[in-house]
């Protein structure tokens, strides 16, 4: 399979080819796509790159392989590892990159004088696309590689992809398509993303599967402290931690949340007496801070790293030698993503610790612990193509040479996530990008696209190109702020004394949303320690150092990903199974036997729902498992029900396990003299008019509106978030969904937004599959008291952020301050 | 639960109304700022296609106001249309329901910024300001005694343990009063901007427009 030249430069390295790479060599030979499933250090990357390298054997004038990366450092990263084999086996090949870095000279070079390799990012192959030059570009094209797929199939970012691949190989019909991805749980339906779909059939590319990396050897952290009931700190192991870091040599510590990394960071170093280098690393952090880290880490010069799922992905790390995993994990897949990022070299077990950070995470642990020990994935079905990315890459194609609707929609439909479109869907998102897609018929004359005379589409006028061009890309940021560091302005405790001095070190950035709930002098944890917030001027956050134990406001925020259906289920199983326990550690054993004695512990396919009074007010505690984001749905429509059976319910609280709502009315009298029935209370029938009621003003629905406006190009990104610093917003998308929502409720944007809400922000789709699957198997348990298992999600109550729309209550609360201003109480 | 606030400014007492307009009951007098009419399609001719349902949601909320106000006299305190050009972008549907509101009725529409010559073929008087009994009505707030005025769009922006949330609201120290933009698609400016600081020397009162009634909170309060 491989010419003498590559296998005198294997040798000479003392490596042979893989089987897996070899098979792509095969593949590619017999001019078939491809996905590879591979574990991380398998050479997956090399395995991509060989046939390119074999298939260019002399000077090329034409572009050949077109890499597509999630990340661009990764993209810059393989690019230097290319130079190495193509150096050393003087092969004549040009590679470059390209990304929003990359100079205009070198851009516009590109399209005149393309390289024989490409690497790039998603964002960049779409405006490529949408070019005049695209056909002169694409034509000769050869091979597209894939990296990380996995991950970049699982959001919109897939979706522009999958539309890219469509017009390429109308472009370049021989091209072939190999995909690099770790394990996923249906490589079948991941590698229909890399073959044209056929109309009416679904088709996948070869499947390769390199061989298992060692299995990993994991460990949930057998504590010798008391287990927390609740939290997400894992405080109670910090020293445990800390002695694992110092008798390793380089060790990845990950959590999930930017604040919880802040906090970890902040207490290895208060007893860091033996001075280790531990660094930190999250999304938010500046990125020079960010690239210092990565290089200190490459160059082998530090102990230990606490990140979040920055580091999920990417470059690789030298020695990792072992990974630690404070808290939930959330998914068996992304577990064991996490775990391989240690030890590189196929042939050595990596070696992982899991440290739950209280009573339910054990049980969630033990869950993955046996899932990986099972390799058991669950990776997220393939998405369904999101309208909104649709319509941005309908725009794209007008910027490039003049289309017909009919030809479009056919090739549309040959990316498998748009393989079903209809073609009311399709024609609604070319009525969209033309006119805005109202039913009020005003906008003809302002369209951004028009048909000529032969019926086909183009771009209307330069603005509208140039605003495709401008924002291009599906990912839409949350406004951010600066952070500054800068001295109190409350020193001499006499209260604010005036302006505070400007300037000052910048550490990071953090989100609008979040320094929106704040009042000058609330502290919360940023870049590795406790601040208070100053002040708020233009688009800078400035802040102080306190010296609080503990931050005022909670910054948890949950992390992005929630439990997966697959661990919650296992937990489920783990739970109702007796036997199991014994894997479990004694406190978490004593306390569901406690549990079984006092209430009952749930069975897999049951729910239980616990009622009691305590401290003057009721609580309703039910256990669906569902992760904190249909939790909190659930709670929103719980609790206007609730309210009808005059329930009198104040408010609520979630976690990924557990949901309690609190009210004045005593729901265990109500149920027994027959005011409340529970059945009745979580019928499927709350997705009808109350959830309607709520999306209305529910304001993660907004945000979700706005991402997708945004997306589509109905608004353009430089208008929102950083116009803030502007006197006056020019207008808000919120207003924009209001109106919608009251003149033309099937608006292509807000299909688009319910779409995203049934699995995003909401978890709609979760919340509903729940609600089917207890249907007739809830068990209610009146008691006198807060039972063991309702402790934890108890105990979230004041720590984490309590839920429920901000209201009336909220403003009724700040007035209620002027009145006792002016009474003088 | 009431739908009105009681305020007074220079002695004169007015209802801020839920839905963000003014009545005075002595004059029987409904003042409504900022509609930024045709701001909708105003955007669309730069090419950015916000929904053209911004004119028709803001004059069937006035509409409302309008009937259960029953006013001898509506003054538009200026921004009414968001261009110079927007009232003729008007769809014959918008005028019949603006003469439809006009009937019986006197109707002043007050110049601003955005139209500094409103125009005089939609019925009503155009006027710079209109004084009435002490009081006046002005687009831009000078912060004069007994001036009610517009143009700042004035929204409260309120935080506690965390959570926060942004509404329209009367600015008022009692002395003169800033009116929340009653328009579908009119931003806002917070009240701690300095603008405001220019119109009231010590603090003033937001008068919030909540889900279903007004709150009166401190500025200072305010975020």
């Amino acid at each position: 399979m491989l010419p003498e030249g590559f296998l005198r430069w294997f040798a000479a390295r003392g490596w042979s080819p893989r089987a897996h790479q070899l098979a792509l060599l095969r593949k590619a030979r017999d001019g078939r796509s491809a996905l590879l499933i591979a574990p991380t250090g398998a050479g997956k990357t090399l395995a991509g790159f060989l046939p390119t390298l074999v298939e260019i054997s002399g000077k090329g004038k034409h572009l050949h392989t077109l890499y597509i990366s999630p990340l661009k450092a990764l993209a810059v990263d393989i690019a230097r590892n290319l130079e190495t084999p193509i150096a050393e086996m003087k092969l004549p090949i040009r590679v470059e990159t390209r990304t929003g870095d990359t100079p205009v000279s070198r851009r516009q070079r590109q399209r005149r004088y393309p390289p024989d390799i490409l690497l790039t990012t998603p964002e960049q192959v779409a405006l490529l696309l949408a070019s005049d030059d695209a056909p002169f570009l694409f034509s000769s094209l050869q091979r597209v590689v894939l990296d990380e797929l996995h991950a970049l199939v699982t959001s919109k970012r897939g979706d522009l992809l999958s539309l890219a691949l469509a017009r390429l190989w109308r472009l370049a019909p021989r091209m072939r398509v190999t995909g690099l991805s770790a394990t996923v749980a249906d490589p079948q339906a991941l590698a229909r993303f890399l073959a044209p779909q056929p109309r009416g059939k679904a088709v996948s590319a070869d499947i390769v599967e390199a061989d298992g990396a060692a299995a990993p050897i994991v460990e949930m952290l057998d504590t010798s402290e008391r287990l927390p009931w609740a939290g997400h700190s894992a405080r109670h192991a910090l020293s445990e931690v800390y002695d694992l870091i110092r008798r390793n040599r380089t060790t990845l510590v990950f959590v999930n949340t930017r604040s919880q990394a802040e906090m970890l960071f902040q207490d290895l170093w208060r007893i860091n007496d033996d001075g280790l280098a531990i660094a930190l690393h999250h999304g938010s952090l500046d990125v020079a801070q960010r690239r210092k880290v990565e290089q200190a880490m490459t160059a082998g010069r530090l102990r230990g790293v606490v990140c979040t799922s920055s580091l999920d992905l990417g470059v690789d790390w030298g020695d990792v030698d072992l990974v630690i995993n404070i808290g939930a994990p959330k998914g068996a897949s992304r577990l064991m993503q996490r775990i391989g990022r240690a030890n590189h070299r196929l042939d050595e077990a990596s070696r992982a610790v899991l440290v739950p950070a209280n009573r339910f995470e054990v049980l969630e642990c033990r869950a993955a612990i046996d899932a990986v020990n099972e390799n058991a994935q669950d990776t997220p079905p393939l998405r369904t193509g999101a309208l909104d990315v649709l319509a941005q890459h309908v725009m794209g194609c007008a910027c490039g040479e003049p289309f017909h609707a009919d030809d479009l929609y056919e090739e549309v439909r040959t990316a498998a996530p748009y393989a079903a479109l209809t073609r009311a869907d399709f024609d609604d998102a070319i009525d969209f990008v033309a006119t805005g897609g109202y039913a009020l018929k005003s906008y003809e004359r302002f369209a951004r696209i028009r048909q000529d005379k032969e019926g086909r589409w183009r771009v209307a006028n330069p603005r509208a190109r140039q605003s495709y061009r401008l924002n291009v890309g599906t990912i839409v940021e949350e406004a951010m702020l600066k952070v500054r560091l800068v001295r109190s302005r409350h020193g001499g405790g006499k209260g604010p004394t005036g302006a505070i001095a400007r300037g000052g070190r910048m550490l990071g950035e953090i989100e609008e949303y979040f320094i929106e709930g704040l009042v000058a002098g609330d502290t919360f944890v940023f870049g590795g320690e406790i601040v208070r917030f100053e002040a708020l001027a233009e688009d800078q956050v400035y802040v102080s150092r306190a010296n609080d134990e503990s931050p005022k406001v909670p910054s948890y925020m949950g992390g992005k990903f929630p439990l997966s259906t697959y661990l919650a289920k296992r937990v489920r199983r783990l739970l109702d199974d007796e036997r199991a326990w014994r894997g479990l550690p004694d406190q978490v054993r004593e306390w569901l036997s406690l549990q079984s004695r006092f209430s009952r512990v749930p069975h897999a396919r049951e729910m239980i729902v616990e009622t009691f009074p305590r401290a003057g007010k009721h609580y309703l505690v039910c256990y669906p498992f569902e992760g904190r984001l249909a939790h909190q749905t659930l709670g929103m429509l719980l609790t206007r029900r609730l309210e009808r059976a005059r329930a009198r319910p104040l408010g609520f609280v979630a976690n990924e396990y557990a949901l309690a709502v609190w009210m004045l009315g005593d729901p265990s009298s109500m149920i027994r003299q027959g005011r409340l029935d529970l059945d009745a209370l979580f019928d499927p029938d709350m997705l009808g008019d109350d959830l309607e009621a709520w999306l209305a003003e529910s304001a993660l629905m907004k945000r979700t509106f706005r991402s997708c406006a945004i997306i589509a190009g109905l608004i353009p990104r430089r208008f929102t978030g950083a116009e803030k610093s502007r006197r006056q917003v020019l207008f808000s998308t919120d207003l924009v969904y209001d109106v919608l929502r009251k003149h033309q409720p099937d608006h292509m944007l807000l299909r688009a937004a319910r779409a995203d809400a049934a699995t995003g922000l909401l978890d709609i789709r979760r919340l509903s599959d729940m609600l089917a699957r207890i249907r007739g198997r809830i068990v209610h348990k009146p008691l006198d008291r807060i039972s063991p298992l309702a402790v934890p999600v108890m105990l979230e109550i004041g720590r984490e952020t309590v839920y429920g729309e901000a209201s009336d209550e909220l403003l009724a609360e700040a007035a209620e301050q002027l009145v006792r201003e002016a009474t003088g109480t | 639960m009431s739908r009105v606030a009681a305020v007074t400014v220079a002695g004169a007492g007015f209802a801020a109304d839920l839905s963000g307009a003014l009545f005075w009951e002595r004059e029987r007098l409904l003042v409504v700022s900022d509609l930024h009419l045709e701001k909708g399609s105003s955007f669309a001719m730069r090419g950015v296609l916000l929904p053209p349902y911004d004119t028709v949601a803001t004059l069937d909320r006035l509409a409302v106001v309008i009937r259960r106000f029953d006013p001898r006299t509506v003054i538009a305190l200026g921004d009414s249309f968001h261009d110079r050009d927007a009232h003729n972008r008007l769809c014959a549907g918008d005028r019949e329901t603006l003469s439809g509101l006009q009937a019986g009725r006197r109707w002043i529409w007050i110049s601003g910024n955005h139209d500094p010559a409103p125009p005089s073929g939609l019925g009503g008087l155009v006027a710079t300001e209109w004084e009435i009994g002490g009081i006046v009505f002005r687009h831009e707030p000078t912060g004069a005694f007994g001036e009610i005025a517009g143009h700042l769009h004035p929204k409260a922006r309120v935080a506690t343990r965390g959570r926060s949330m942004e509404r329209r609201c009367f600015a008022s120290d009692g002395a003169r009063m800033v009116m929340p933009a009653f328009g579908a698609f009119a931003g806002g400016l917070s009240i701690r901007n300095g603008a405001f600081g220019r119109i009231f020397s010590t603090d003033f009162t937001a008068h919030v427009l909540g889900h279903s009634r007004l709150h009166a909170i401190a500025a200072s309060r305010c975020r």
